[in-house]
């Protein structure tokens, strides 16, 4: 609260977040500490806190379950790649001819868009499922993506169309002297400038794509294509035999490495992403 | 935030001075590639946004029109659908199941949104601070929200499980827990409570966080001078321009809270005695186990109109109490 902290109360302000710092981690790092365990001692009742030994061994285990852990990865690696590619060209194009053109219906058509925010996707599932099957896009990979696409898509262009109107429009007069066309001057002028925008759109495509469950659940039926939230369900809920702990530690922890580390490396783009979305 | 909203209002006005410059722009462009680049300037728009509506419409708009239709369908999964009117909706009013799941979602959203919502504002005021190392702290609070909802599921029924989990040694040493925390109704609630708490109050702290530091310091360093009281500044200065924030934190975890499923059907498998299914969960199972595809139609329709009442509805509340 704006207050200057007298020099006393300095330590106990940095004890107490240290303790609620401690409190959010604990799941967490505890997850980690046990997949490094031996498997008999992540397995052991009551648990212990410290591993006797660090051990890969629930790893090498995890490389050999059901399909292979790499095989599942795999999978949400595909579904995100492609929501990330599918949302970056969609967005910028979108984003680009909001900001940039003149064209009839052109207030109507961006109010649709935003309109599609306040649906929420839950509620679309079950006709969205009879037009996958129509297309022949469930039980695939493609079909989730475009499924995580679409709603994402609304909020990407949203943020890109502010990202361009936030270049100034003297840019585009110095291209249009050079003799660029459109497309040119879209992809050499206005997106090297709009990189941040784009940046944060993209990671939240990703972080969106990599931790949705509800869709995966639903959509895909074959085994060998479930993404990972759904295979470690599987994997819990002992369908496969009794449930091995430690594996299920390093699953999860493999699960939430990969968006704990972009989230650390690209903070400032989430911050900028969920600031610029609020303001709508 | 609030410092950047002037520059949005000006962008909302189209008719000033920023279509001055762009079709002066053209018509300077125009000159000088010496075709009529105002044409292909207009239409081309068309041709950029028509990929996204393409993916929209296909995968949005048709299954929002097929929801309609379904509703009023016996639709199974596989056969032919029947014609029946709202009969669909005259079910879901006898359907005590779905009555219940709203019940325990209400429930559920009136216990989750107050607290998370007093947490977040707590943490807020903790670190809106200038101390060396509160950026490390916000990081820390916020970093269960990047990893999913199941995942953060499934790593809480590890932590609570009764042989090998950490928190059930832990509760049950403090004496808080004698059974498993999910095989009984009311602690299975509590402990999705603490999951969804301990996941995203990071998310609401940053907002608050975001209004709160966007608030002008010289109001405060004002009423301290006045010998305004920590509490007076709270009432008079930091919640009336919070206003907005409040609002959008407010309808994102109303909203968040009332599709609620990953949670529960994680941890709690709807369960103990179906005592936590929650709207979304009982529509799943109606479309996705029993395959009543055009009952599960009519229960998300009923939920989205729900839902945008209730958003409509906290809205006009905030907007009143703003004049």
């Amino acid at each position: 609260m704006n207050m200057v902290q007298p020099a006393v109360r300095r330590p106990v302000w940095y004890v107490a977040c240290s303790l609620i710092a401690v409190l959010f981690l604990a799941p967490i790092l505890w997850s980690i500490l046990t997949s490094l365990k031996l498997p008999a001692e992540a397995n052991a009742s009551p648990p212990e806190l410290i591993p006797s030994r660090l051990s890969a061994e629930n790893y090498v285990a995890l490389l050999g379950y059901g399909g292979g852990i790499m095989h599942y990865f795999g999978n949400s690696l595909i579904v995100a790649s492609l929501t990330v590619i599918g949302i970056v060209i969609l967005s910028t194009l979108a984003g680009y001819g909001f900001s940039r053109f003149k064209f009839p219906l052109k207030g109507s058509l961006f109010l649709t868009l935003l309109v599609t925010l306040m649906v929420p996707f839950q509620s679309i599932l079950t006709p969205l499922f009879l037009v996958l099957r129509v297309l022949h896009l469930q039980n695939s990979l493609l079909g989730l993506a475009l499924v995580n696409i679409t709603f994402q898509l609304p909020f990407s262009i949203f943020m890109l169309r502010n990202s361009f109107d936030g270049i100034p429009r003297e840019l585009d007069d110095a291209a249009a002297i050079d003799g660029c066309n459109s497309l040119r001057l879209l992809l050499r002028v206005l997106l090297p400038v709009a990189m941040p925008g784009l940046v944060s759109v993209a990671l939240f495509a990703f972080l969106a794509s990599w931790n949705e469950f509800l869709a995966a659940l639903i959509f895909l039926t074959d085994s060998d294509k479930f993404t990972l939230p759904v295979m470690l369900l599987n994997a819990q809920s002992g369908y496969l035999g009794t449930i091995d702990w430690g594996l299920m530690q390093a699953g999860i922890t493999l699960t939430m490495l990969p968006c704990a580390i972009l989230f650390l490396l690209l903070q400032r783009y989430y911050v900028r992403g969920l600031i610029s979305g609020a303001i709508k | 935030m609030r410092s950047s909203q002037p520059n949005a209002q000006i962008k909302k006005q189209p008719g000033t001075a920023q279509a001055r410059t762009q079709s002066g722009s053209v018509a300077m462009a125009r000159r000088i590639s010496g075709r009529n680049r105002f044409i292909e300037r207009d239409f081309a728009g068309y041709l950029y946004i028509a990929p996204a509506f393409l993916v929209v419409g296909v995968f949005f708009f048709c299954p929002l029109g097929l929801l309609i239709w379904m509703a009023l369908h016996d639709w199974p999964l596989l056969g032919k659908p029947q014609f029946q009117g709202l009969a669909n909706f005259a079910a879901l009013f006898q359907d005590t199941t779905f009555w219940e799941s709203f019940w325990f979602t209400a429930k559920y959203t009136m216990v989750i949104t107050p607290a998370i919502f007093l947490l977040a504002y707590g943490l807020a005021l903790l670190i809106n601070s200038r101390a060396p190392g509160t950026g490390v702290f916000r990081t820390i609070y916020f970093l269960p929200v990047v990893i999913g909802l199941g995942t953060a599921s499934l790593l809480w029924v590890w932590l609570l499980n009764d042989q090998v989990g950490m928190l059930h040694r832990i509760l049950v040493s403090w004496g808080w827990l004698r059974e498993p925390a999910l095989a009984n109704g009311n602690t299975a609630f509590l402990a999705v409570i603490a999951m969804v708490i301990w996941k995203t109050v990071g998310f609401t702290m940053v907002l608050l966080l975001v209004g709160m530091q966007a608030i002008p310091n010289d109001l405060y360093e004002a009423a301290r001078i006045d010998g305004a009281s920590w509490w007076a500044q709270q009432l008079n200065i930091t919640f009336p321009l919070l206003r907005a924030t409040f609002a959008l934190a407010l309808i994102m975890s109303v909203v968040g809270s009332f599709l609620a499923f990953d949670q529960f059907y994680i941890m709690t498998g709807g369960g103990p005695d179906n005592s936590t299914i929650t709207v979304v969960y009982w529509i799943y199972r109606a479309s996705f186990t029993y395959f009543k595809l055009g009952y599960g139609a009519a229960m998300s329709l009923v939920l989205m109109a729900g839902l945008t009442i209730l958003s409509a509805f906290q809205l006009l509340i905030l907007r009143e109490r703003n004049d």
